[in-house]
């Protein structure tokens, strides 16, 4: 018992400096400042609630690391004394205070290395940054208004204002604002028309983080409204194809000759809808006739006529088809190969829509053609599956009868039969 | 010269005449004429051995129809199938016809063989015809199993691969023959081959033996007569003539059969609720198993009795104990003839009647719970 005590104490010197080595990494992450702030009125605490969730604060960073100070003096009055103290930053500060790590290739790449590190040169490039630097417009976008403060999250993370999911939401929360935007006489409709428009509906309803988001277009830190020639550059970083159908196309000097921006023009910017059918055309609610006409001079009027024409054939040739095939489904034919020969028709549907681009009637009906004869052969074999079935059926009723007709005949022979 | 007449009659009876001289029918002739059916409450049962021979010849005309297609293999098994039913003319009907056959054969198997065991007719002297009819079952259901996999479709292949896995966990033999059974360790193409042949040259030739030999002691010893003529019960005992009259009545029947069949195959060519067989996706070992992977029906009182019983009983695999216990009933009951000697002597076989109705309840109550339960 006596040995047992004697170890127990010459262990307990070495059983203290463990446990003193096992809470050392728990004392470090404590931060005065944190102890101090969770204390103060609601503005002040904030900081020491929220900055659990920060990614700063998870790498291990301390609040002294941003606003400098000494995290371990007791009195406030001491800590602005000390040197490097920088306090809260004023908005027209902000950008140059997250660049004093962020732009610092050799400090990010420890921390992390995949992370660009030119953002405020960006950020001076772009219309907030140009009006926080140059006119001193507090009141523009800086780091914080999208990123948050404190408890800023990697954009990864689908609680983070710069989520993909979240970037339109963050940008509305200024540019949705009528009373905060009227001194800069730009629309305020953009967050609302975007909702409504295929890119909002993918990325916001349908979850489809591939979809454009406003930083998209715009740009995030050179946030840029692209401009009338950069407009078909920015909308062919995804729709590359149809961007070079349109260069080619005789409405590429047209619309620069005029001034109009490109893609714009006709499927407008945040309200961007799918396209349909009638857009192409002559009819009164086609997008053609806004410029052309008849009688122009040009041949805009008959090319975007035969377009029309041939589209339309195109589309009445799948629907057909389709119709045709579903049929021949439900009366339970097999129709495996049809539908997927259906894929051609839907592809040829979807070409046709990017040649309409090159604003050429023969390049749009050559497709048009294969598409629809494809879409005819379908029909065909459709209607021939649907023939067979009422052949099958009325072969069954043939065969029925005649079996029941032997079956009647045989029961009487038997019963004759039997009687005698 | 006078010219003489050609009637039918005459030639009929020219014709008999010729061949009788050769092969001596007259005495097949004689006896068949003699032979006769027991008539009572209980002859509806005698028919359901002919309407599975029905079925089985109906097997054998589109199972030849369909070789003329089908090219076994896991590149053109499914291609081919495909190309049956879709390209082919009538190649549908006789696929559906096939499929549909295959099942309404086994149901009729089934009936036959739970009549037999009820009615008792499997006594002596009948007892090689009992067991030759247990065995072609158990053909019949090899032929179903080995059928399953030749569209080489997506359920076809997971059910396969679960169905010889549970081959392979029997002791000693089993990962042997579940090698034998897959042609190597996973179900691949090989497996198609070895199950093509089995379907199309080895269980066929069985059959035949076996079917021969059904059909033979049968004719020689004539249609069980009912328990309680042999125990004396009263009232005058009755009889018709097998021919014409029983084959004329079983002829009815495989006509009702046939009509029956048409009508299935025509409305339901994939078939319908727990019996079909939808072509669907072909097989891809590298894709994730359906959801649902189920026997055909007659396999699935088995598969649900096995998924019953708990991963290990005694330090033994529930699964093994699960296969031990259905291969001894199975073999008990291909026995009963032999076992069930005493307990037809006079008395009233009541132990067998039991043991009939606990595996009716078995098979019916497993099935039933196997479809309700995912």
């Amino acid at each position: 018992m006596n040995r047992r005590i004697s170890i127990m104490r010459r262990l307990r010197p070495a059983v203290m400096l463990a446990v003193i080595m096992a809470l050392m990494p728990a004392i470090g992450r404590g931060d005065g400042c944190l102890d101090c702030h969770a204390t103060w009125e609601e503005g002040a605490k904030a900081p020491s609630k929220l900055i659990k969730f920060d990614v700063h604060f998870k790498a291990g960073l301390g609040c002294s690391d941003c606003h400098g100070g000494n995290p371990n003096a007791d009195d406030m009055d001491v800590v602005r004394k000390t040197k490097g103290f920088k306090g809260v930053p004023k908005p027209a500060e902000i950008p140059q205070f997250c660049a004093s790590c962020h732009s610092d290739p050799v400090y990010m790449v420890k921390h992390n290395p995949s992370l660009p590190t030119d953002q405020l040169e960006k950020y001076k490039t772009s219309v907030h940054g140009m009006r926080l630097f140059e006119k001193g417009d507090g009141k523009v976008a800086n780091c914080v208004s999208c990123h948050s403060v404190h408890n800023i999250e990697s954009p990864l993370t689908p609680t983070s204002t710069v989520n993909i999911q979240n970037v339109p939401k963050t940008c509305a929360k200024c540019h949705a604002d009528t009373s905060y935007m009227k001194e800069y006489g730009i629309p305020t409709n953009q967050y609302e028309e975007y909702q409504k428009s295929v890119h909002g509906i993918a990325l916001l309803v349908n979850k489809d983080n591939g979809a454009p988001a406003c930083n998209s277009c715009h740009g995030n830190h050179g946030a840029t409204p692209p401009g009338v020639t950069s407009l078909g550059a920015v909308c062919g970083l995804c729709h590359a194809l149809v961007a070079d159908n349109f260069a080619k196309s005789p409405h590429k000097k047209a619309f620069d000759e005029a001034g109009f921006p490109e893609c714009e023009t006709c499927h407008s910017n945040h309200f961007v809808q799918k396209p349909q059918l009638n857009w192409v055309g002559t009819s009164d609610s086609s997008l053609c006739v806004r410029c052309h006409a008849a009688n122009d001079g040009t041949r805009g009027f008959a090319v975007a006529d035969s377009i029309h024409m041939a589209l339309s054939h195109l589309n009445n040739a799948y629907n057909r088809a389709v119709g045709e095939i579903d049929q021949a489904d439900q009366k339970g034919m097999m129709v495996t190969d049809e539908r997927f020969a259906l894929n051609d028709v839907k592809q040829a549907i979807i070409q046709g829509a990017n040649e309409v681009h090159f604003f050429d009637a023969t390049v749009v009906t050559k497709t048009a053609q294969d598409g629809s004869a494809a879409a005819d052969k379908i029909y065909n074999s459709g209607q021939k599956k649907i023939s067979d079935y009422y052949f099958r059926r009325k072969g069954l009723g043939i065969a029925t009868l005649l079996i029941t007709i032997l079956v009647i005949a045989l029961y009487f022979k038997i019963r004759t039969l039997e009687k005698n | 010269m006078i010219e003489q007449k050609l009637e039918p009659k005459r030639v009929g009876k020219g014709l008999y005449t010729w061949v009788d001289e050769r092969l001596k029918i007259a005495t097949l002739v004689e006896y068949m004429s003699h032979k006769v059916v027991p008539k009572h409450r209980g002859s509806i049962w005698y028919y359901f051995g002919g309407a599975t021979l029905f079925f089985f010849v109906v097997q054998v005309v589109t199972g030849i129809l369909l070789l003329l297609y089908y090219r076994p293999g896991a590149d053109s098994g499914y291609e081919s199938v495909k190309f049956i039913i879709s390209e082919v003319s009538f190649g549908w009907l006789i696929r559906a016809i096939h499929s549909w056959s295959a099942n309404l054969m086994i149901l009729a198997a089934f009936i036959h063989m739970f009549s037999v065991f009820f009615t008792h007719a499997y006594r002596n002297p009948r007892e090689m015809t009992w067991v030759s009819g247990v065995l072609l079952l158990g053909l019949g259901l090899m032929f179903g199993f080995s059928g399953y996999l030749l569209p080489w479709n997506e359920l076809s292949f997971f059910a396969t691969r679960v169905g010889t896995g549970m081959a392979g966990a029997l002791p000693f033999v089993g990962k042997f023959l579940m090698t034998v059974m897959r042609g190597g360790d996973d179900v691949t193409g090989a497996t198609i081959g070895r199950f093509f042949g089995l379907h199309v040259a080895i269980l066929p030739g069985l059959f035949a033996v076996l079917l021969s030999f059904h059909l033979f002691f049968i004719q020689r010893q004539g249609m069980s007569e009912p328990l309680e003529w042999e125990k004396g019960a009263a009232g005058p005992r009755k009889y018709y003539p097998f021919f014409p009259n029983f084959l004329m009545r079983e002829l009815l029947i495989w006509l009702i059969m046939l009509n029956i069949l048409a009508v299935l195959a025509v409305v339901f060519p994939d078939g319908i609720g727990v019996v079909h067989w939808p072509l669907g996706q072909k097989a891809d070992p590298f894709a994730p198993p359906p959801p649902v992977i189920r026997p055909e029906w007659y396999f699935m009182f088995a598969f649900q009795a096995l998924k019953f019983m708990p991963a290990h009983l005694l330090s033994v695999e529930g699964e093994l104990i699960g296969i031990g216990v259905m291969s001894l009933g199975g073999l008990l009951w291909m026995l009963v003839p032999f076992l069930a000697r005493k307990n037809m002597e006079g008395q009233k076989p009541i132990l067998i009647n039991a043991f009939g109705w606990v595996v009716v309840i078995f098979i019916i109550t497993m099935t039933i719970i196997g479809y309700i339960l995912k």
